[in-house]
């Protein structure tokens, strides 16, 4: 195993960050931690990285306990923190040299392992840092971290505030990698990068809520699933949410994806309501669920919860209050 | 002010922006209707913030014209400031204050009436789930709830329109979707709402879409529209075909 997490517990004084974290990730994996701000990614990051203390639990790196161990295993893992933390006076070979100088090795001698993102910054190797696109700030962020040759990877949110398109070339580049035999754990808020890892675990308020492999969490979400389309979307959004028996309601780019209450539904019943109520453009299609159909789901059934996490205010909003129908019971 | 339903609420010609010898907007020309939900994508560095500036006056165009709620950039960029309503992704809200005193504030920089701040902010709270938490502060709450009243602050004037620049990041799936909700609800209450997202999906979601490439405005149409014109599955596609001249 390169990871191995247990009963993880970190609270910020009254945040509970990490309630109770558990999971493993084997050689070679590109295992991704999916979940919105708050669920704790960071936190997990930072025991992992050894920069914090957990205040309950235990966690192995590459089978070295992250609190005894710090030392050895701070050489032998690569880190890209979420927040641009390179030296923004420094051109862009200073930050590469520094990197690797403080590692104790050089540039040429692991260059062939950064090759591939480093070429394409290389034209602009002496402007500034801090001068630097957003896109390239992050292959040199992720250039500094592989320098000294990690046997193991932590992106913090790579990707956040970043185009669709350099999206796409970054986790390109992850793959390549992750061809290369290095362990890459990958934090992101998009879901629709789920895809490109080996398996990923669903995180929300300092819970993993699932860990799997994307085709698997696919198939966690365990009711057939209805894609609607309709040219007046937000009607039909408001129609559908409306019907006695809508279980679930979450438009998805174009689409409302929906689910039934009723055991025995077919979809001309959904069409013949939505007909009755004056639509006569409705396409209604059985789909496969995506990663983010099934954490929307899995978040639902959760939502009893207080949204801050500090059970002593006795506030019981929960964050679907007022959204009708969130998911409701059956 | 006065603007049918029909009528143009942003009218952009050929407008231009240069940095020393750098253009960051190039001759980029558009209108955008009353009630309208617009979404204005682009790669970074495609010159969208350059564009926002200028049309929420506080960047001055080098060249070209551009009017926003009836008042021009280059002669009234106060005027403009006074009808339009922005909340950007880190939202201006004050941590040591509570989500009515934010309120009160945003509406006394408007120049709201002490009466008109409590009725309106009663209605937004309301409205928007929040008459709960109106005496917490907001450093208290989660980021979902924020962004809902970061979104109140931007509207407690009734401003023709409202910009909206990356109000989603790092928001869960279903806030996410609560957000969508109340763009809808707005658009549908006769107020323009323009913004920007990196999420393609929420795209999907906008009456029209602008995709600034390098500058200029590359495509602009319905996502359907632009589905069929570009032979793409969705407006992802769309996107990945022009911001990178169809590799990928």
């Amino acid at each position: 195993m390169s990871v191995t997490v247990k009963n993880i517990v970190k609270n910020h004084g009254d945040i509970r960050a990490l309630r109770g974290i558990t999971f493993e990730v084997t050689e070679g994996e590109l295992f991704g931690l999916i979940g919105p701000d708050g669920a704790g990614k960071t936190t997990l990051f930072h025991i992992l990285t050894t920069l914090l203390l957990p205040d309950e639990g235990d966690a192995h790196v590459l089978g070295i306990d992250v609190i005894a161990g710090f030392r050895n295993l701070r050489r032998r893992i690569g880190y890209m923190p979420g927040r641009f933390s390179l030296y923004p006076d420094l051109s862009v070979e200073e930050n590469l040299s520094f990197f690797a100088t403080i590692f104790n090795t050089t540039v040429e001698e692991n260059y062939h392992l950064i090759q591939d993102i480093y070429h394409q910054i290389e034209p602009f190797r002496k402007r500034r840092a801090g001068d630097l696109s957003g896109g390239m700030k992050q292959k040199l962020a992720l250039s500094c971290a592989l320098i000294h040759k990690p046997d193991i990877l932590f992106l913090d949110e790579p990707t956040t505030g970043v185009d669709a398109v350099s999206r796409r070339e970054f986790w390109d580049m992850l793959g390549r990698l992750r061809v290369s035999g290095l362990t890459i754990l990958v934090s992101t808020p998009y879901m629709d990068e789920a895809s490109r890892c080996d398996r990923v675990a669903l995180m929300d308020r300092g819970e993993i809520l699932s860990v799997n492999t994307p085709a698997g969490i696919s198939r966690e979400f365990g009711r057939p699933l209805y894609s609607v389309t309709s040219g007046r979307r937000y009607e039909l959004l408001k129609a559908l949410r409306a019907c006695t028996h809508a279980h679930s309601v979450f438009t998805f780019g174009d689409e409302v994806h929906y689910t039934d209450l009723r055991e025995d539904f077919r979809p001309e019943m959904l069409e013949s309501y939505l007909q009755q109520l004056g639509f006569d453009d409705v396409r209604i299609e059985q789909i496969t669920p995506g990663v983010e159909d099934t954490l929307i789901s899995l978040m639902s059934t959760q939502d009893t919860r207080d949204p801050i996490g500090d059970d002593n205010h006795g506030h019981k909003e929960g964050t679907n209050d007022g959204y009708n129908p969130a998911i409701k019971d059956s | 002010m006065n603007v049918n339903s029909n009528a143009s609420i942003i009218e952009v010609q050929d407008l231009t922006r240069v940095f020393g010898n750098f253009t960051a907007v190039d001759r980029i020309s558009f209108e955008v209707r009353r009630g309208e939900i617009f979404g204005f994508l682009g790669a970074n560095g495609a010159g969208k913030t350059t564009a926002i500036r200028m049309l929420t006056g506080l960047l001055i165009p080098t060249s070209g014209r551009a009017e926003v709620a009836g008042f021009d950039v280059f002669t009234h960029p106060e005027s403009i400031k006074k009808n339009i309503g922005y909340m950007s992704q880190k939202f201006s809200l004050f941590n040591d204050l509570t989500v009515f005193e934010n309120l009160r504030f945003y509406g006394g920089i408007y120049g709201l009436s002490t009466r008109d701040i409590r009725h309106k902010t009663d209605e937004l709270l309301e409205r928007l789930d929040l008459a709960g938490v109106r005496d917490r502060l907001i450093r208290d709450l989660p980021l979902g709830w924020k962004q809902k009243l970061a979104f109140s602050t931007a509207v407690i004037h009734e401003p023709a329109i409202v910009f909206l620049d990356e109000p989603t990041g790092g928001v869960d799936p279903i806030t996410r979707r609560q957000f969508w909700d109340l763009m809808y609800e707005t658009a549908d209450r006769g107020t323009t709402v323009f913004v920007t997202t990196h999420y393609m999906d929420e795209a999907e979601y906008c009456d029209r879409v602008s995709i600034m490439v390098d500058g200029r405005i590359d495509a602009l149409g319905t996502p359907a529209g632009l589905r069929k014109t570009y032979g793409a599955k969705n407006v992802d596609e769309v996107f990945v075909k022009l911001a990178r001249g169809g590799s990928v």
